[in-house]
Parts: C-alpha cells; structure tokens; sequence
C-alpha cells in the first residue's frame, strides 16, 4: 500500500537476514512507555479519492486563472511559457539532491552556472549564489554580509519604508538575536531622505527597485553617498523590471537581491519562490549559500562543481556565518529556462508590456472622479491610488465581478489608509482593465 | 551518454559535455511568442533605461533540448538507487506534482482576502493537525522554509521563551559532536553559544559529560538540540533521561527532526518531553529535493511555546455554524511571535504534496512508512557486517553508518567507494559524515526501494570491496563510467569563475 513495494515473503526474508521474528524487534531501544501511539489521522484514501478532495480543495479558491487578477504587492501573476513546466517536470532534474557528488550532477551544477550567470546579466553584479529562500531571506543574509565586511564595527542597518514589510519582517526577525539597530522604514519613502541616516556605525542602507509603491526611486548620487560614509549599498530589485531599467550594478550597488518569482515561478499563495543574491567580487567569500564554479575533470574537461564550500554550515558548523542548506534549487533551475527561453529581447518585450498596460490602466483610473493616482516618481507595473471608498469595499464589489483588486497599503503603512496598490501586466489584456475602470467607477 | 564528434589527433582538452545556454545564443534569434501591446504605449522614461541586457538568444527547441541533455547528465530517484544518508530520498509521488499545479493552488495570490483562500487555507489547516498529531505537538507552523530555517525558529522561540520569563542570563546551546552541521551554526545565528558534548561508546550522548554540564553551567543553558534518531541512525538510549537532564537545569529540548522518517507512528517527540521540532517535508513526507530545494520545513511546539510560534499560521475564525458547514479558516500572528521567516506563508507548493502523501497512506499507512525505512536499512546493515567495519553493534533506525577502511586495502577510502559505486549506476551515501565516524557513509535506503534494488547495492558494496584489495587503482580512479571524471576542486576555488557572462561575444558595457 502506499509506496511501499515489499510483499509478505519478503518481509519474511529480510526479518530472516536480520535475525528478528517482527519489525516491531527493531524498535527495542524506543522507550517501551511511548512506543507504537495511536495516530489520530483520517483512513487512507485511494489516488483518485485524494485528487478529487484536493480538487475540490483548489477550485474553492478564487484563483488568477477564473479572475482577473490586479494583485502584486511582491507576487506576481506573469506568462511563464509551457516548455518551463515541461522541463521542470524531469525527474533527473526534481528528484535529485544537492550536487555533493559532481561526477553526477553535472545537469544541476552547469545550470545553476547559468542561473548565477544570468542574474550577474539582470543585476550588473559579478557574482551571485545558487539562492535563498526567497527575496525577504535573501535581504536578511545581505545585512549578515554587510555587518562582516564592516567587521562588526558597525551595527546600524537603513531599511527604505519603500522596501516591502514582509522583508522589512524578516530582517528583524533574523537578525533579532544580534546586536543590531534597524532604522530608516518611519521615514518617508524618498531615497534622498535615507542618505541623512548614514554615519560612521552604518553598515548597509538597502532600498527597494522599484520600491513597495512601484515607483522607480532616483537611485543617482545614493552610491557615491554610502560608499562615502564606508557603508555598503544593497538594493532589492524586481528582475523583470531589470528586463528594461538599468542595473542596479550601473547605478553602484554592492550587492542586489530580490526575488525572482516575476520571472518564471508560479503565484502559488506565496511559496516556494526563491531568492537571488548577487554581488561584486570582493563580497564573493562572505556570502552564504551554495556557489557553482567553473573547473576541469582528470581528462581536462571543462565541468561545474560546487565552490568555496569551506564557507558552509556543514564544515564550518558554529562558525558559519548563516545555517542554509537546502535553497530553492529547482526554482532557480525555473528562472534561468524562462530567462532563456525569453532572452534579451523577450524578456523586454514583456517588461514594456507591464509598463505599457500600468499606465494605460493609471490614466483610466486618474480619470474617475475621487481616485488619485500617485505620480511622483515613474513607475513600472504597479501604482498607487487613493480611492473614494475603503479598499475592502472595493474590493468585493470587484470580486463580484470576477476582478481582484489591488492590495490594500493601508494594512502597513497608516498614513495610505484608503489607498490601493493595483499592478497591471502582460496577463491583463485590455478588455480587463476596462471593466475595472468601469466597476471601480461605478461603486458607490 | 552520446557518443561525441571524432577528435583532432593530439588534443588534449575533450569537448564540454553539453555547450553553456550562452554559447549556443544567436543575435536576434527569439524563443518566445509574447502578445502585442493592445493599449496606447506610454512613453518609456529614457533616462531610467538600460542600453543592453546580456541574456542567450535560443530558440524554444534549443532550450528544450539544452535542459533535456542537462538533465541526463544528473543522477536522480527517478533513475536509480539514492542512499544518500540523512536526506531520505524515497519516491517522490507523481500524484503530488498534478496536485501542486492545480490552477486553484499554483494561481493563488499569496494575498488573496481570506474568503476566498478557504481551500488553500483548510489544507494548511489540516496540515498543522496531522503533523502535530504525528509528532504529538500541541500546534505547529508552516511557515519556515526548509530545515535550517525550522531549526533557527525553534532556537529564536527558546531564546524568546526564557527572555520573556526575565531569564535573561541562559547563553548556551548544547549540542552533540555527531549533529548536523546545520545546528551548531543555527545556534549561532540565533545569538546563542554553542557548547558540544561527547558520544559514548554506543554512540549516544554521553551521559556524564551531560551531566556535568548541567551541574556547572546549568543557569546559562537555554537549551539543547538533538537528532533522534542520531545521525549515526541510532535511537538514543537514554533519551527519556538526556530530555529530564536539561529540563532539570531549566533547559529548553529542541528535536531535530531530519530524521523523522524512523519515527512516524513508532514515538510521538512531543510525549518524550520535546519542547520543539522542525520536520522536513522534503525529507519524511515525499516533496521532492529538487536538485537542492524547494524544501519545507514546519516546527510543532508544546503549549509552553505556542505563543512564540513564527508566523502567520492558520487557525479556525469563526467556527461553522452548522455540523455539514466549514468553519472560516485565516491566518493569525501568534501573540509572541518570533516574527516572519519569509514573506507571505511558507512554502506553500510543499505544503500540497505533503497533504496528498499523508492522505494516500492515513492513520493505519503512516506507521508503515518508518516500519519500512527501518527494515530496509536493518537489512542492508546485517548483510554487510561481514564485508565493512559498522561501528556500532545494535540495531540500526532508518539509516546506518560504515566506517570505511578495509583490511588489506589501506589506500582506500570513503570518497574512493563513492566514486566507484557511480560505476554501477548506484548514488554514493553520505560520505566523511558524521565527523565522529572516520571514513564515515552513511547509507539510507528508504522505505520505497524493493527488495531488489537493496540485494543489487549489497552485491556491488561486496564487489568493490574485492576490488579495493586486488585493484585498488580501479577505485582510485573512478568513476570511470560518469559523465564525467574527478573534478579538480582545488581550480574551482583558486581561478573561481563564477559567471560565464563577462564572456559573452560582443559582450561590452
């Protein structure tokens, strides 16, 4: 049953290789008190018995292939071409584990070569890792790296209020064991302001491109102005959006994270995604994770293997500088056939698409009497706008119409109580954006 | 593997096996069919644009057969026999793959309102109860992202507990010497020191050494860490006494549940007196390893660290009001919580193959999975003690561990049998873990794996270790039938290349 293919001979058999009369002779070292409970689960269930329940289970959500979806706020609904899911669906490629033995793994290793290559292409960066855990864990190791280059000297992180709370979170939650003091996410949302911040127990300032809002940030002279102060400059960036901006690399950054859902992974109510982690060459030896080098076999053949592992939590053990082990391999793996497969070209189309249809539906809505759309900064696929009515209101007289709106910022920044952050892209053909102009227009 | 192009006499470098994606790229060739823009263009903010982004140009059949040849040049399950100890790689169900990329789950905004997320929001519901039943927790979380980051939750919620009673002087983990590495460097992060004790002779912790810890640090001691079954793949003989110890000194016990797959329905963690554990879905309940992740990995508590939980996790709203009604599911920050591990809620894609894993089997199929797990690696133990030196003479849980030195064939050593069980197909087991064994493998078959597949591996160990004593060279040398031969590691370091992009033809920024 199940899984389990031993039939009772061979049972039998092995029990007999053993020495034991019953399986259960095995377990003799188990407290005798508490061995063999009672599972309180609900009986087996045949294949077709599981899928029809799970079925069931899928088709009461409200889900982007039913609705029309203008949520982003960190997930977004794109194209991801069948050939990905076809791909990914190889059992050499998702049934296998870490690459510790190279001699079989070459498939894994050469494409997170690849992966890292790519992002290294996308970020401007010389450097990347075969991933995290997602784009807020990502952040969270940057702080790890920016505290050991400035060798524990300095202990004060500046997080932009433009970076999503989520990661914001999780800084905190990472790194609250530590002597470590977050500021900068009271103030406003403007890079300028966050330069005020640095000082000489700085380590980092990070901020987000294009920020939580969807605007661009002016990211011109921030650099110059961290590195002047002897900190370092992380800058967490959406790599579609890297498909038409500049590099956050051309615009100084040290090390650039983010996640890399936007290109390739599915929504899946907020998991597994993966984060990327790329850097300039000197950080190359802080950083955590696994890390894929070029090399030679014995016959000279060029091959990948995994590299600088002396840094990792499996040698290095209590001094390592975080615990990560397994990432998000397969994700990556994701990533770098979409990148592939959109290439240069296509990877622009679509980020032009998301710009393209974002302003189409902004000046649409700037149109409706009581919205206000947020203009200050350029933004990409995702904009802000203050509505005439509470965004929950909205939002269920949208759901009504087979729309899910936008997220509702009030929820983690008060002073945007009223405000809906809508994002608008290649998936959302134009017919859509109309009827949600029109429902947005019409709810009273 | 194919077979390559005739090679230039004299030429010492052999072909790659498989060209980067970047090699085969052509300008202006398209891999893609993109719709047209059927709004008004905006205009593009020229001065935030970039000029050139350096990404292969391919067409979809070029990728397709890229990634189809990358992916034979791996070893996986689904090829052949994995004992690659401590990371139980069983069968990945299909069924669980159909289930994940149901529209309802795989186009699920991770921010959906709460109405109309009930779905996915049962199973994350349910999901918590079954592992906490199987572990016998009183709640769990799903939200960490694999093991290491269960392992950092449980730690920071040890460290949130003893603080939050105004302990604030308990600065040390205890930690065996056979743990995986995860741990002592989980406890690092944590903000904790770790202090590592000693094995006995049987392979446990050894019980003095404990002992005097306690007696003499015991106010520092916020906790202690420990596999069970160890990763020697034994179950700790005193462990009703090691969980007592550290409670007496006001320590937390943290279970690191890698290991569970010897477990499941044998002895509930949390009736031993564990205070917190992580599981690994990846591991126990059949999410697939993916090449290194996706993983998953949930923590289950005791009602003295509810409180602390990461969050958010899912719990009832409002109870149905009627006995054929659903009850309204959300999700809810627990009231002390250690905080966010990731954004949104886990790794969501796992949680749905690990429900349809423990449906199939239910509460009387559970048990067997572990019966099995521990037959099958009892098995393989027993019918290679003759051949190789296994340390520790007791009955073993899911997976054991040989010391790999042979008489007669002292130049040999553990990486040597990995490398030449590669030559029959065969994925060499953990080796040079744990660091207390020398010369350590460590074999997990897995409960999926036939009969067969056991008799062949055993049959092969028995080979080499005739080979290891008549043609030593042959093991030296190996693999000889991999894709590839030894790697030179040492190159990989010292000229790190990393990226092949700054390689790129034309390629100038």
């Amino acid at each position: 049953m199940g899984y389990i293919p031993h039939t009772d001979v061979e049972r039998r058999q092995m029990l007999a290789a053993i020495g034991v009369t019953t399986i259960e002779d095995l377990f003799e070292a188990v407290p005798a008190t508490h061995r063999f409970p009672r599972l309180k689960l609900p009986a087996p269930l045949s294949e077709v018995e599981v899928a029809r329940e799970m079925l069931a289970l899928a088709e009461s959500n409200e889900h982007a292939q039913d609705f029309a979806l203008f949520r982003g706020a960190g997930a977004y609904h794109h194209f991801i071409p069948s050939a990905v899911n076809h791909l990914l669906l190889r059992g050499e490629f998702y049934t296998a584990y870490t690459p510790y033995q190279p001699e079989f793994s070459q498939g894994t290793l050469q494409a997170t070569f690849e992966y890292q290559s790519m992002m290294c292409a996308l970020t401007g960066m010389d450097a990347a890792n075969a991933s995290h855990y997602d784009g807020a864990t990502s952040l969270a190791e940057a702080v790890t790296v920016a505290l050991q280059v400035t060798k524990g000297k300095r202990n004060k992180i500046i997080l932009s209020p433009g970076i999503h709370p989520h990661y914001r979170e999780v800084v905190r939650t990472y790194h609250q064991g530590r002597d470590v003091q977050i500021v900068g996410d009271d103030a406003p949302a403007q890079a300028a302001a966050l330069a005020d911040l640095l000082d000489d127990k700085t380590a980092m300032l990070a901020v987000q491109y294009p920020n939580f809002f969807g605007q661009i940030e002016d990211l011109a002279g921030l650099a110059e102005k961290v590195h002047r102060a002897g900190a370092v400059l992380v800058v967490v960036a959406n790599p579609l959006a890297l498909g038409m901006l500049k590099s956050p690399g051309s615009l100084g950054a040290d090390i650039v994270v983010g996640d890399a859902q936007p290109v390739g992974v599915p929504l899946s109510f907020g998991g597994p995604y993966v984060g990327f982690f790329a850097c300039k060459q000197e950080f190359v030896r802080k950083i955590a994770g696994r890390i894929v080098g070029e090399s030679v076999d014995t016959d000279g053949r060029r091959a990948y293997v995994m590299t600088l592992r002396p840094r990792e939590q499996d040698i290095k053990r209590e001094k390592a500088s975080s615990n990560i082990c397994t990432n998000q391999g397969l994700m990556a793996l994701g990533v770098s056939m979409y990148l592939a497969l959109m290439g240069k070209t296509g990877l622009r189309q679509v980020a032009e698409l998301n710009y393209h249809k974002a302003h189409y539906a902004a000046d649409r809505i700037a149109a409706l009497p009581g919205y206000q759309v947020n203009r200050e900064r350029p933004f990409f696929n995702e904009f802000l706008v203050r509505c005439p009515q509470p965004v929950a209101t909205l939002n269920q007289a949208l759901v009504a119409e087979g729309i899910i709106g936008g997220y509702d910022v009030g929820q983690d920044y008060p002073h945007l109580a009223q405000h809906m952050l809508l994002c608008v892209t290649e998936m959302n053909p134009k017919e859509e954006i109309d009827v949600l102009v029109d429902v947005l227009g019409k709810v009273k | 593997m194919t077979l390559r192009m005739t090679m230039p006499e004299q030429v010492a470098t052999p072909e790659p096996l498989e060209p980067l994606i970047y090699e085969l790229s052509v300008p202006g060739r398209v891999g893609v069919n993109l719709p047209v823009c059927d709004v008004p263009a905006a205009p593009l903010p020229a001065d935030l644009l970039r000029d050139d982004l350096k990404l292969p140009e391919v067409s979809e059949l070029q990728v397709v057969r890229h990634y189809l040849k990358l992916s034979q040049l791996n070893h996986a399950i689904d090829k052949g026999f994995y004992p690659l100890g401590s990371c139980t790689m069983k069968y990945n169900p299909k069924l669980n793959e159909d289930m994940a990329r149901l529209p309802g789950f795989a186009a699920l905004h991770p921010l959906h309102d709460t109405e109309g997320a009930q779905g996915a929001l049962a199973l994350m519901y349910e999901l918590q109860r079954w592992l906490g039943e199987i572990s016998g927790f009183e709640a769990v979380s799903l939200a960490p992202a694999a093991g290491a980051q269960g392992e950092f939750a449980g730690i920071l919620m040890i460290r949130r507990y003893h603080l939050d009673r105004g302990d604030t002087q308990r600065t040390k983990i205890l930690v065996p010497n056979s743990a995986h590495g995860t741990n002592p460097a989980t406890v690092t992060m944590a903000g904790f020191e770790v202090v590592e004790l000693p094995s006995d002779e049987r392979g446990d912790v050894d019980m003095n050494a404990l002992k005097q810890v306690c007696r003499e640090q015991g106010s520092s001691i916020a906790g202690m860490m420990i596999t069970v079954p160890s990763t020697l793949g034994l179950f700790e003989e005193h462990i009703l006494d090691v969980i007592e110890t550290v409670h007496n000194a006001g320590g937390l016990m943290y279970m690191d549940g890698a290991n569970m797959n010897a477990l499941m329905g044998i002895v509930k963690p949390g009736e031993l007196g564990f205070d917190v554990m992580h599981y690994n879905l990846h591991k126990t309940f059949s999410t697939p390893h993916g090449g290194g992740g996706p993983g998953s990995g949930p923590v289950g508590v005791n009602a003295k660290l509810k409180p602390f939980l990461p969050g958010p996790v899912v719990d009832i709203l409002e109870e149905a009001s009627e006995p054929d009604e659903s009850p309204l599911y959300g999700f809810v920050m627990p009231s002390k919580s250690i905080g966010r591990l990731k954004a949104f809620q886990g790794n969501f894609g796992m949680h749905v193959r690990a429900y349809a894993y423990i449906r199939i089997y239910g509460d009387s199929g559970i048990r067997d999975v572990s019966r099995h797990a521990v037959l099958n690696a009892n098995y393989v133990r027993a019918r290679l003690m003759d051949t190789y030196k296994i340390p520790y003479p007791r009955y073993c849980g899911h997976e054991f561990v040989i010391e790999a030195r042979l008489d007669g064939a002292e130049s040999i050593h553990a990486l040597d049998i990995s490398k030449r069980l590669m030559d029959y197909g065969i994925h060499p087991p953990t080796n040079y873990f744990p660091l207390i064994v020398p010369e350590a493998l460590l074999i997990e078959p897995t409960e999926t794996e036939t009969k067969e597949t056991l008799d062949e591996f055993i049959d092969v160990m028995k080979k080499i270790a005739v080979e290891a004593r008549q043609t030593p060279e042959l093991l030296h040398t190996a693999p000889h039938h991999a894709p590839v031969k030894r790697l030179d590691e040492v190159r990989a370091a010292k000229q790190l290349v990393l990226c092949c992009a700054p390689a790129l033809p034309g390629a100038a920024d």
